[in-house]
């Protein structure tokens, strides 16, 4: 494909070697920026804290202390938090699968009476930034109108709020109101009423976008901190971030590290598993944020 | 923003083709059918919306109001609250950190302009015309990106740490003096946009990137005919085919790096000097330090209106574009 540079300049002895330095100083300048904080994090869990606190610091450990990470899970308590984040993370996509999907398919195609109103209403919600209703929604979630309902150290306090997400809407209908209307007015004449055609029928084919909506669910409950430490407030309950921290000041460096090293691991397990439906989701979030 | 329909498609259970060759029934009898099915799908569809319907309501639309609500009134969740007018507003303008918190936030919106704007632009051309290990240039860049943000901000205190940290060492092993950075209040706000800059840059590089690739290549070449230098092509091509890319994230980047929290809450707690209390830092303080939601609401409505603007420019550009 024709960038901005000719491909005929590239092939040039000059462009060959022009081509050739700036790739090899990019190639350094990433590794440098972007892995060699990683090695550093990685290699600093390793070292031992009379090492980890030496001026100036060490590039490659002196004494190699791998047990330090299994110190950091039994010192933190690393399996409690991840089992939290877990549930809090996993509950959260389920919620926002199992209320945004329905919804946009009902607005997408069955088309009640008030749909483009109920559409506008929830589309409003993405002119609030976040965290303009950060204090409103706690109040909210700490006395629940009418059911007065304390959620607060109650995951559900994460769930319901990432489901009233509009731009999972949006994504899902934009997808859905592409799927042409004939499959669906097949589907009933063969006798299947809308739950099913949606189950049957749209779900199959909506998986591309059911991916990009969960893995922005997971990483972005994952990812959240404000949220989970205004809502945890009990320590036994707090998700990884939450839990780190607020025993940053307190644990000694090369456990904490080794405790930020492992809380990091899934998500970017997840990232080298998932990475088309990740970048896909990307450009499909740009156009939100 | 959906299409008008036919009227056929309206109804779910029976289509024309479904009814051709029954008997003929009344014109009454057909209306009344018509009327049962219109009312049979809408309540289908209300049953499928419902559970968005509550949770908008409690967790979207309810909060709208009750923020503005408590911006008046003063809440203690012991008494009832009371009507006290623009009391709340009136309490923030007289606290000299209120005006602290939004000097430093604009100030890290404008750094963070500066560097996480031009520095994705510029990585993403460079990236493009790279022909070798892109699979490893876009998992480096968005790396990152995938990191808690408390891991990174943690990750980064401790690189930024005066004595053994990373950049001290670094810059000792060469022979420079080491810096203050976080514990400086002329350095720390921008060693704070550093990091934020670090951490999300893959997202907006990835998204320029994905935007050069859309650009047609012949545009290119009919410069380079017309005799059009790389700056100039860069400059009459590049720019304006991204232009509506570049105008997103620009708007996207404001409204994200005003609400700036989990860099400044842990690495600097606001200090030193108050250098690096934002406003949502100020905003949490109010609220659960000082336990006045009623200031802290009404700091909300102001980041509102202060980011309103931006956000509903926002999405007009992005409906505008999925329309085209």
């Amino acid at each position: 494909m024709r960038t901005l540079v000719s491909p005929s300049a590239l092939r040039s002895p000059r462009g060959k070697v022009v081509y050739g330095v700036v790739f090899a100083c990019t190639l350094a300048i990433f590794i440098l920026a972007f892995m060699f904080p990683l090695y550093w994090a990685i290699t600093g869990a390793l070292k031992s804290p009379q090492e980890l606190a030496a001026t100036p610091a060490t590039l490659v450990p002196h004494e190699w202390h791998p047990e330090t990470f299994a110190d950091a899970w039994s010192q933190l308590s690393l399996g409690k938090y991840f089992l939290n984040t877990l549930v809090v993370a996993g509950g959260a996509w389920l919620a926002q699968l199992a209320i945004d999907v329905p919804a946009a398919f009902a607005l997408s195609k069955l088309r009640p009476k008030f749909g483009n109103v109920v559409l506008g209403l929830m589309l409003a919600t993405l002119m609030l930034p976040a965290t303009a209703l950060l204090v409103p929604t706690y109040v909210t979630v700490t006395d629940l109108p009418l059911l007065h309902l304390n959620l607060i150290n109650s995951p559900t306090a994460v769930w319901l709020p990432a489901a009233a997400n509009a731009f999972n809407i949006y994504l899902l209908k934009r997808f859905f109101d592409q799927i042409p209307d004939e499959l669906i007015e097949a589907a009933r004449i063969d006798g299947a009423g809308p739950v099913r055609t949606l189950w049957r029928i749209i779900l199959p084919i909506s998986r591309p976008i059911l991916a990009v909506v969960s893995i922005l669910a997971v990483v972005t409950a994952w990812k959240d901190f404000i949220w989970p430490l205004l809502v945890f407030p009990d320590t036994e309950k707090q998700t990884l971030s939450v839990m780190l921290q607020r025993v940053a000041i307190d644990m000694p460096l090369n456990v904490l590290v080794a405790g930020m090293v492992l809380a990091s691991l899934p998500m970017v397990a997840l990232f080298l598993a998932f990475q088309r439906q990740i970048l896909a989701g990307l450009t499909a979030g740009s156009i939100k944020g | 923003m959906s299409s008008p329909r036919s009227s056929s498609l309206l109804a779910w259970p029976a289509t024309s083709s479904s009814r051709a060759g029954r008997p003929a029934v009344s014109q009454e009898d057909r209306r009344r059918t018509r009327l049962k099915r219109k009312i049979k799908e809408n309540l289908t569809a209300y049953g499928l919306l419902c559970a968005a319907l509550v949770v908008f309501a409690l967790f979207s639309w309810y909060p709208i109001v009750r923020g503005v609500l408590l911006s008046f009134q003063q809440v203690d969740f012991v008494n009832a609250p009371t009507w006290v007018g623009f009391d709340n507003f009136a309490k923030l303008f007289e606290d000299p950190l209120f005006g602290v918190a939004w000097r430093n936030t604009l100030l890290f919106t404008g750094l963070a302009l500066v560097f996480g704007f031009a520095v994705p632009f510029l990585t993403a051309v460079l990236l493009n015309e790279i022909r070798h290990a892109k699979a490893f240039f876009r998992l480096a860049v968005y790396l990152p990106v995938m990191l808690p943000p408390v891991v990174t901000a943690l990750m980064w205190k401790w690189f930024y740490d005066p004595g053994p940290g990373l950049f001290n060492s670094a810059l000792g092993a060469v022979g420079l003096p080491g810096g203050q950075w976080l514990d400086s209040s002329g350095t720390a706000m921008l060693s704070l946009v550093f990091v934020s800059t670090w951490a999300n840059m893959g997202s907006t590089t990835l998204i320029y990137l994905a935007a050069l690739g859309t650009i047609p290549g012949e545009l290119y070449e009919a410069a380079e005919l017309d005799g059009a230098g790389l700056w100039k092509r860069l400059r009459h091509v590049t720019f304006p085919q991204t232009r509506f890319v570049l105008l997103v994230l620009l708007l996207l980047q404001i409204v994200a790096t005003m609400q700036v929290f989990t860099e400044p809450y842990v690495m600097t707690g606001g200090g030193p000097d108050d250098s690096t209390v934002t406003v949502l830092l100020l905003l949490y303080r109010y609220a659960f330090v000082y336990n006045d939601f009623g200031a802290a609401s009404a700091m909300s409505l102001l980041l509102f209106v202060a980011l309103g603007v931006f956000s509903a420019w926002y999405v007009r550009l992005t409906r505008k574009a999925d329309q085209s």
